[in-house]
Order: C-alpha cells, then sequence, then structure tokens
C-alpha cells in the first residue's frame, strides 16, 4: 500500500485555517475582519489546490479505495480515511465550493472572525464524511457537522433563526442517533468498523419477528431503516423535509449554499456507501417504498413550490424534488441509475448553490426575498438575468446544461425498472419548469414599475468571479458528462456486481429452502 | 499482619490523620481568616499528591482487615479521580467562600473527611466497611450542604439531604442485614459464594434489592432521585459541584464493588433493577431539565440523566460494560468541573446569578469563556467529536453487546431531548436578545480549569489520554 497523506491533509487544512484565525487574530477592528476574511478565503483556495493533487493521482479504473490512511484508534476504531469512485467527486465539490462560500460571504459584517471560523471548520467535518473509512470515525463528521450549521443558522441567520436551527439540529440528531445504534450493532456482529470490511460483510437477511411481527429481510432490514432515519432525513426525502425550507430560509447565504450544495448529499453519499453495499436484501425488498417517496417528493414538492412567496423556500423545495430523482436513481440498481444519481448529486450540487447566490445577490441589495417585491429586474440587471437564467435552465433540466444529464440518466434508468414511477417523475420534471420559469419571470421580466428597484446596480466584479467557476462547470458537465461519468462508472460497477452477487446468493439460498 | 494491614490502608489513614490535624490547627489558631485560606490550599495540595501516590501504585490486588478493605486496580482508578474531582472542586470554591464570608477552616477538614470516607467506599469488601465510608461521607457532606448557616435555602438543603440521605441508609442498612442473616457473612468475597452455591434465596433478593435503593439515592437515579433539584440548588454552589462529582464516582464505583463482587453471580437477577434504573433516569433527567431556568437545577437533572447512562454501563453486566461506565464517570467529572468553574462565577454587577437567561448574549462579553461553555454544552449532549460522546458511545456499545438493544435506542431517544436544554445555554449565549448579562470577571484558576476542561473534551478525541486502557485494566480486577 502506498504511503500517502494526502486525504489528512486535506481534511484538516482548513482547521488548522481555523486554529490559526482562533489564536492569532485579534481585535474587532475593520483591518482584522478583512484579515480574518482573506485568511479564510486563502485556507479555502490552497485546500482546493491541494484537492487537486487526490483529482490528479486517482486512478478511475482502479475500484477499491485509494489513497488509503490507516492507523490505531480509541477502542478498537480505526482512523482510516480513502476515497473510491463515489466520494472523490464530492471531496472536490466540497472543497471547490468552499472559496465560492466564502467569497460570497464578503459582506457579512459582525462576528467576521467566529464566522470565517466555523466555515472552515465545517468544511473539515464535510470533507471527512465522504473520506472516512471508519463507521465511528464517519459519524463522528457526519453529526458534528451539526454543530457549525447549528450556530451558523442561529447566529446569521434570518427573523425566525432560532426556531430553524433548533429545528434543523434536533430533526437530524434524532435520524443519526438512531444511525448510531445500528452502526454499534453491525460493530457487534461483524467485529469490526471498517467500512471496506463491512461492505463485503453478510449480514443476516433471515425474516425475524419482533413483537409477534414478521419482519422480512430480518436484522438486515431494521439496520437499513435505521441508516435510512438519518439519511432521509439528511437528503432530505418527504415527508421529513419539513426542516429544510426553514433552515434553508433562515440561513445566512453563505449557509444556503453549504447546505445546498453539500451538507444534504452527505444522505445520498450514506445510501450508496452503507446501504446498497452492506443491506442488499433490505435495499431490494424496500425499493418500492423508495420509489414511492421519491415520486411523491418530485410531484408533491414541486407543487409546494409553485405556491412559495419566498425566493429562498421555492428553490429550497426544488431541492427536495431533485434529491427525489437521485434516491429514485440509487434505488433503480442499475448503471445507469447510479451514475445519474451521483450526476445528479454534483450538479444539483454547483446549480442550487448557484441559485441561493442568485438570491443572494439582490438580497444583498433589497434586504428582501418576497418574490412579489421584484419585477422588472432584466431592464437594469442584464448581465444578472443572464446569470439567473442560465441556472434557472439548469434546475429545469435543459439539454446542454449539467442538470439534464442526471435527470435524463435516472429517468432512463428507472423507466427499465418500473415504467409507472418513471411517468410520475417525468411529470415532476414539467412542474419544475413551471415553478422555475414563473419564479423567473415574476422576478426579472414585466415592467420595472416599483421606484425602489430603479436605483439597483447589476453584479460588481466580485459577484461576476464567484458565478464564473460555476457556470464553467455547468456548461462543461452539460455537454461533456463523460468527465463524471468516467469517474465514477469503474467505481459504481463494481458497487452493483457486489450488491446483484450478494442477492443472487440470497435468492438462490431461499429457492433452495422452499424447494 | 497489623502491619501489613495498615499498609494497605495507608492513604486513607493518612487522610484522615490529616483531616483531624488540620482540624486541631483550625481550632486553636489565631488568625482564622489566613489559617483557613492555607488549610484549604494545603488540603488541595494533598489530595492532588495522594492521587498521584495512589495512581503511581505498582499494580495489583492487596486486602486488608480479612477483606474488608480491598485495594485493586478498580478502587485506585475510581479513587484517583475522586480526588482530582475534589480537589478541583475545592480550589474552585476559595474564592466564592471568601466573597461570601464561608471560608472557615471546617470546609476543607468537612471536604476531607468525606473524601476518606468516599475511598473507603470505593475500597469497600466488607458490609461493614461499606456502610462505614458511606455514612463518613453523608455526614460531612450534610453538613456543608448546610454549610451556609444564616441561608433558609442552605439550611433547608442540608436538612432535606440529611432526612433523605438517613432513610436510604435505613433502607441500605436493612437490605445489609438481610443479606447478612441469609448469607450467614459480611464479606463479599463470602457473599458471592454463598450465592454460588446456593443460589439467590428470596432473603438475600431482598436484601440486595434494599442495598441497592440505598446505594442509588446517593448517585441519585431514578426514582430516588427527589432530593437531588432541591439540594443542588439550595447549597453554596462549590458544595453543589462537589455533589456533582467525586460523590456520584464513589457511589456508582460502589454499587459496581457490590454487583459484581457479591451477586456477580447472578447478573440476571440484578440487570433488570438496573435497566430499569438506567431507563427511567435518562427520561427524567432530559425531560424534567427542559423546563429549568436556574442553571444548578439544570445541572441537577442533567446529572440524573448523565447517572442512567453510567447505569446502562452497569446494566449490560459485562467487563466492558464497567470500563464503559468507568470511562463515562471520568469523563462526566472532568466535564462538571468545567462546568462549575464557570457556575461559581456566574455574577452581574457583584451578585451572583444562577438564572440561566443570565447567560444571553455572553459570547460578546467573553467570547473564549462562552466558546468553552459551549464546548463543554456539546460534550455533554454527547455530540461527537467532543469526548462526551465517546462516553456514551462507549456506554451504548456495552448495552448493545450485552443484547439490551432496547435499552440502547431509548437512551440514544432520551440523549436527543437532553440535546435540547444543552442547546439552549448555547443558544442563549450565542443568540439571546438581552443585553442584561453577565459581566463578572473570571479568577486564573478557575478560567484556567474551564479552558483545561473544554480543551480536554476537544483533544481527548484523539486517544482519551490513556483512560481507555486504564479503565479496561481496572475493570479487569473488579471482575477477578
Amino acid at each position: 500500500m502506498e504511503n500517502t497523506v494526502i486525504l489528512s491533509i486535506t481534511t484538516f487544512l482548513p482547521l488548522f485555517g481555523a486554529a490559526v484565525l482562533m489564536v492569532f487574530l485579534r481585535g474587532n477592528d475593520a483591518v482584522a475582519v478583512r484579515n480574518a476574511k482573506l485568511l479564510a478565503l486563502f485556507t479555502t483556495v490552497v485546500t482546493f489546490l491541494v484537492s487537486l493533487v487526490i483529482l490528479f493521482k486517482f486512478d478511475p479504473s482502479d475500484t477499491g479505495f485509494q489513497m488509503v490512511e490507516q492507523k490505531e484508534w480509541l477502542g478498537g476504531l480505526t482512523y482510516k480515511l480513502g476515497v473510491d469512485g463515489i466520494s472523490v467527486l464530492f471531496v472536490m465539490l466540497t472543497t471547490f465550493i468552499m472559496p465560492i462560500v466564502i467569497g460570497a460571504s464578503w459582506k457579512v459584517e459582525t462576528r467576521v472572525k467566529e464566522y470565517m471560523i466555523l466555515f472552515l471548520m465545517l468544511e473539515t467535518l464535510m470533507i471527512g464524511v465522504f473520506v472516512a473509512l471508519d463507521l465511528v470515525l464517519f459519524y463522528g463528521f457526519f453529526e458534528a457537522g451539526l454543530i457549525p450549521m447549528f450556530l451558523i443558522i442561529g447566529i446569521w441567520g434570518g427573523k425566525d433563526r432560532i426556531y430553524a436551527a433548533f429545528k434543523f439540529f434536533l430533526y437530524t440528531l434524532l435520524g443519526s442517533l438512531l444511525m448510531l445504534i445500528a452502526m454499534i450493532y453491525m460493530w457487534y456482529v461483524s467485529g469490526t468498523t471498517d467500512i471496506e470490511a463491512l461492505m463485503s460483510f453478510d449480514f443476516s437477511s433471515a425474516p425475524i419477528s419482533v413483537l409477534g411481527i414478521t419482519i422480512a429481510g430480518g436484522v438486515q432490514t431494521l439496520l437499513f431503516l435505521a441508516f435510512f432515519a438519518s439519511f432521509a432525513v439528511k437528503l432530505p426525502m418527504w415527508p421529513v423535509h419539513t426542516w429544510l425550507p426553514d433552515a434553508h430560509v433562515q440561513a445566512p447565504t453563505a449557509g444556503s449554499i453549504v447546505l445546498a450544495a453539500i451538507l444534504i448529499k452527505m444522505g445520498g453519499y450514506g445510501f450508496l456507501r452503507f446501504s446498497l453495499p452492506m443491506f442488499p436484501v433490505a435495499s431490494d425488498l424496500l425499493q418500492n417504498f423508495i420509489f414511492f417517496l421519491s415520486v411523491a417528493a418530485i410531484i408533491l414538492t414541486s407543487l409546494i413550490a409553485l405556491a412559495q412567496t419566498d425566493m429562498k423556500k421555492l428553490i429550497a423545495y426544488s431541492s427536495v424534488a431533485h434529491m427525489g430523482f437521485v434516491t429514485m436513481g440509487i434505488f433503480a440498481f442499475n448503471q445507469q441509475g447510479l451514475d445519474g444519481a451521483i450526476f445528479q448529486m454534483i450538479s444539483h450540487g454547483i446549480v442550487a448553490g448557484a441559485l441561493f447566490m442568485v438570491v443572494g445577490v439582490i438580497y444583498d441589495r433589497m434586504h428582501t426575498r418576497e418574490i412579489a417585491a421584484f419585477g422588472g429586474l432584466a431592464l437594469n440587471m442584464p448581465r444578472y438575468a443572464l446569470v439567473f437564467m442560465l441556472f434557472t435552465m439548469a434546475n429545469v433540466g435543459l439539454p446542454g446544461l449539467s442538470g439534464f444529464v442526471g435527470e435524463v440518466l435516472t429517468l432512463a434508468a428507472v423507466f427499465k425498472v418500473n415504467t409507472w414511477v418513471a411517468f410520475g417523475a417525468t411529470s415532476g420534471v414539467i412542474l419544475s419548469a413551471a415553478y422555475a420559469l414563473w419564479l423567473y419571470r415574476r422576478v426579472m421580466f414585466g415592467d420595472l414599475i416599483k421606484e425602489s428597484l430603479k436605483g439597483l446596480s447589476d453584479m460588481d466584479t466580485r459577484e461576476k468571479l464567484l458565478f464564473a467557476p460555476l457556470v464553467f462547470l455547468t456548461v462543461l458537465f452539460g455537454v461533456y458528462p463523460t468527465l463524471v461519468l468516467d469517474i465514477t462508472g469503474p467505481s459504481v460497477e463494481a458497487l452493483l456486481q457486489h450488491f446483484h452477487s450478494a442477492l443472487g446468493v440470497v435468492q438462490t439460498a431461499t429457492e433452495a429452502v422452499t424447494h | 499482619m497489623l502491619s501489613n494491614d495498615i499498609s494497605v490502608i495507608l492513604p486513607e489513614l493518612l487522610l484522615a490523620v490529616y483531616a483531624m490535624a488540620a482540624l486541631m490547627v483550625g481550632v486553636y489558631a489565631r488568625k482564622q481568616e489566613a489559617i483557613s485560606n492555607l488549610i484549604l490550599w494545603v488540603t488541595v495540595v494533598v489530595f492532588v499528591i495522594f492521587g498521584f501516590w495512589i495512581g503511581f501504585a505498582p499494580e495489583g490486588t492487596s486486602t486488608a482487615f480479612h477483606e474488608a478493605f480491598i485495594n485493586d486496580g478498580f478502587a485506585r482508578f475510581a479513587k484517583v479521580t475522586l480526588l482530582w474531582g475534589a480537589a478541583a472542586v475545592l480550589a474552585m470554591s476559595r474564592d466564592y467562600l471568601a466573597k461570601n464570608g464561608l471560608l472557615k477552616f471546617e470546609f476543607p477538614v468537612l471536604v476531607a473527611l468525606a473524601t476518606v470516607g468516599m475511598m473507603m467506599m470505593v475500597s469497600a469488601g466488607d458490609l461493614m466497611s461499606l456502610y462505614l465510608g458511606l455514612e463518613l461521607q453523608s455526614l460531612a457532606l450534610y453538613v456543608i450542604a448546610a454549610f451556609r448557616r444564616d441561608s433558609l435555602r442552605s439550611s433547608e438543603a442540608g436538612l432535606k439531604y440529611f432526612v433523605l440521605g438517613s432513610l436510604s441508609s435505613g433502607l441500605l442498612l436493612y437490605g445489609a442485614s438481610l443479606v447478612y442473616g441469609f448469607a450467614g457473612t459480611t464479606v463479599f468475597s463470602g457473599i458471592y459464594s454463598v450465592v454460588g452455591q446456593e443460589g439467590l434465596s428470596l432473603g438475600l433478593l431482598f436484601g440486595m434489592v434494599f442495598m441497592l435503593a440505598g446505594l442509588t439515592f446517593k448517585i441519585s437515579a431514578v426514582p430516588f432521585h427527589m432530593w437531588t433539584p432541591d439540594v443542588y440548588e439550595g447549597s453554596p454552589t462549590p458544595v453543589t459541584a462537589l455533589f456533582a462529582t467525586a460523590p456520584k464516582m464513589a457511589a456508582a464505583a460502589l454499587i459496581a464493588r457490590l454487583l459484581f463482587d457479591s451477586f456477580g453471580e447472578v447478573v440476571g437477577q440484578w440487570q433488570q433493577v438496573l435497566v430499569l434504573l438506567s431507563f427511567l433516569s435518562v427520561f427524567v433527567g432530559a425531560l424534567a431539565a427542559i423546563g429549568q431556568t436556574n442553571i444548578k437545577r439544570l445541572m441537577a437533572y442533567s446529572s440524573i440523566g448523565h447517572m442512567g447512562f453510567a447505569m446502562m454501563g452497569l446494566a449490560a453486566g459485562t467487563e466492558q460494560g464497567v470500563q464503559a461506565m468507568l470511562i463515562y464517570m471520568a469523563i462526566y467529572v472532568t466535564m462538571n468541573v468545567g462546568v462549575f468553574a464557570f457556575i461559581l462565577n456566574m455574577e452581574r454587577d457583584g451578585q451572583a446569578v444562577t438564572d440561566i437567561s443570565a447567560l444571553s448574549l455572553y459570547s460578546k462579553v467573553a467570547p473564549g469563556r462562552a466558546a468553552a461553555l459551549a464546548a463543554l454544552m456539546f460534550s455533554l449532549a454527547g455530540i461527537p467529536p467532543l469526548v462526551g460522546f465517546f462516553g456514551k458511545l462507549y456506554v451504548l456499545e456495552a448495552a448493545v453487546d450485552a443484547g439490551l438493544v432496547w435499552l440502547a435506542i431509548a437512551g440514544v431517544l432520551a440523549s436527543v431531548i437532553g440535546a435540547y436544554y444543552y442547546l439552549r445555554i448555547v443558544y442563549l449565549m450565542y443568540f439571546g436578545a438581552t443585553e442584561n448579562t453577565l459581566n463578572g470577571r473570571m479568577p486564573m484558576l478557575h478560567g484556567t480549569l474551564l479552558a483545561a476542561s473544554s480543551l480536554a473534551m476537544i483533544v481527548g478525541v484523539v486517544n482519551l489520554f490513556g483512560v481507555e486502557t486504564l479503565a479496561g485494566m481496572a475493570a479487569a480486577t473488579l471482575l477477578n
């Protein structure tokens, strides 16, 4: 095994930056504030550059974990990091988004030092989630992310920030603690917390009876449901999505970007990393259940989005709908579905992040997110109108932009499995076009009649610079999706092979018993 | 033989002699103020030194006075924790005592006597030495609960603690007499062999349950927790800090000792009792704390919940469970030292405040202290990566391994509810509204303890400072 610490460096570099900020930066004057921002930006940019090394060192043809680091930790746990085709892009997405997030926070004026410290801490924790290869290590990163996010929403959030912060925290905590119990049980049964080892461990799927109710899939189903509780809340899936709109609306712009771009992706990543490989039988059993929830999410939340008067809330509901495609793709259990789901998550990370920034631009100027407060902005903000249009289209899934690829792949995948689900989901696409375009019309078009809007200036250089990389990637992934699919492909294929063989073994065993 | 016995109990003996000597010096000294101060600091130093002495003592198990006193790895682990916990609390109390005219030489002397009692408790190998240690500890604590004689609340707290404590001692004694009557011996190892040979007779079962009831009173596990909030609130704050740390460790260790050394053959019989205690404690601790506005009462309910988790480790009935309990208690004591270092200095315009709303926007007044307290609160709530999470992880793991999955799930649900009130403190400090906040200064010592405790919660993630191995060794000696 090659000896490398690149993953540890990438993971803990932001934390190091936060520590430097905490210890060395004194005072509250304009210079200190500026230094805090610059230092945070510098740290995130360096982290991104370091993470590029991971991408270059990464060998897509190798389906195992790469750049693995392993050390003994407490109580039989290991400190083990590694990336494969499924996780490496999430790491890249995180390190890529963070400098933009810091840039988007340039106008923050209250408690800037703490703000930057929390975002840097959050970056470490988010990268950690995607590289951790030990159950408890993963759980630690997964859960610890709640602390900075709780404070970010609570301190810098909007009017109802306290309600949103508590709801966010307790909702996700409840979900993830059930996962913790499941993890401890898995540890007990298998004797290891190594994710790589657990992926090939056979958890019993013999039916068991709890309180007189027979549970098909047995232990696997229970474990699956415990993990599901956590990931479904995080992703979020309908009907446990209600924390997301609240959190999004109240969070500051940068917080919304992180939430939409990365934090909710942890749920989808969790399904791919844990649910499918470790509990194949249960995943198979509950396929229709997940399909139902996914389609419900796509259609219902799209309808809810139509009725929103707050821009951020509208985008938040659209996120829930888009995550419906992700779960639908994952549980189609075929190459297109999984590839499409990962692609959808990466693309949504970029596009939804950009949309929250789009809202942030006019929020910074007008201090309101009410759709009714705007209208006719296209007249005096032409460049802004262009950017807004591009991301709206990407969100809707216009061919040639990144949003299209994920949707079409997941839809094609699910069509092979269940046409009715594909039918339902496709009608959701139409609805998404309706709410997104309607939003655009109400904000950008029409006559510029509101006095307060007449003096608005178009985007400044900082804002243009922030949008440029996002625009670039949206178009690039839209016209050349192979960039992403080449990296994910082999790992997804290996995962599916393992999944289907595990299912096959169980099925032949059951058939042998029944005959 | 006698010299051998003496050498085994030497630390306890010397500490008792020291307490008497300090008492004499205090009584006959002229400058009361100065001498009280001196005695307090000397006691702190003595505690710390004794902690090192016991901690670095050679390994191995030795007994004294026909097994009435056992000095093994388990006892040493508990003693070091409680000695250092008591030392930290005593050192913190000086300023509070001086400010409130309570700096009298009796205070450190009483704390020293209580500590001798606690050390006796964790080393008890016989029903008589058990009771001896327990009463020495309790009597000293009754007095210091009422140490503020001119305060109605403090006297009330002392009296309440005394009356209920005596009742629990009565239960314990009744149980002990039943056990003696049915086993024919008071030595734990004797009881163990009787239980092993003849099983648990009805009389022994009754005796065991009564003794457990008496002991759970001391760790304030539900349903014997009623006294806790009132006593915590009424007692002078340093005394509350002491209640929350060292005696809890001692009593939890004593329960482990009694159950494993004398009833270790019939785990199934007492497991149900502990499961119930644990279940009720975690939920009552979590639910009742939500409505509290006084930080001392809040910490009382918090300690009830934490004791529930410690009992969950014991309920597993395995070596792993004992280890988990010891780790949990060590972490718990460390966290509480930090939190009380803060509470002792909650002041507004020179007036002590215990209302949590006074923490409003504290992060603007003192960012460093607020961050340290926030870290401790997240740790108490059991959020990773703070060390408090690992305490819970060990306990839950032990419970799941012992087949108590549903208890672990209940514990997890309770800790979500509990997270709410810890978060509320963070919320007040960071997002509060009113400006009517604390403005007291914090002395160097308290600041250091607060910082050290919260840093330990963060840095401890790396290897828990080796506590895990030590606790593992300690648990192994208890079960063999």
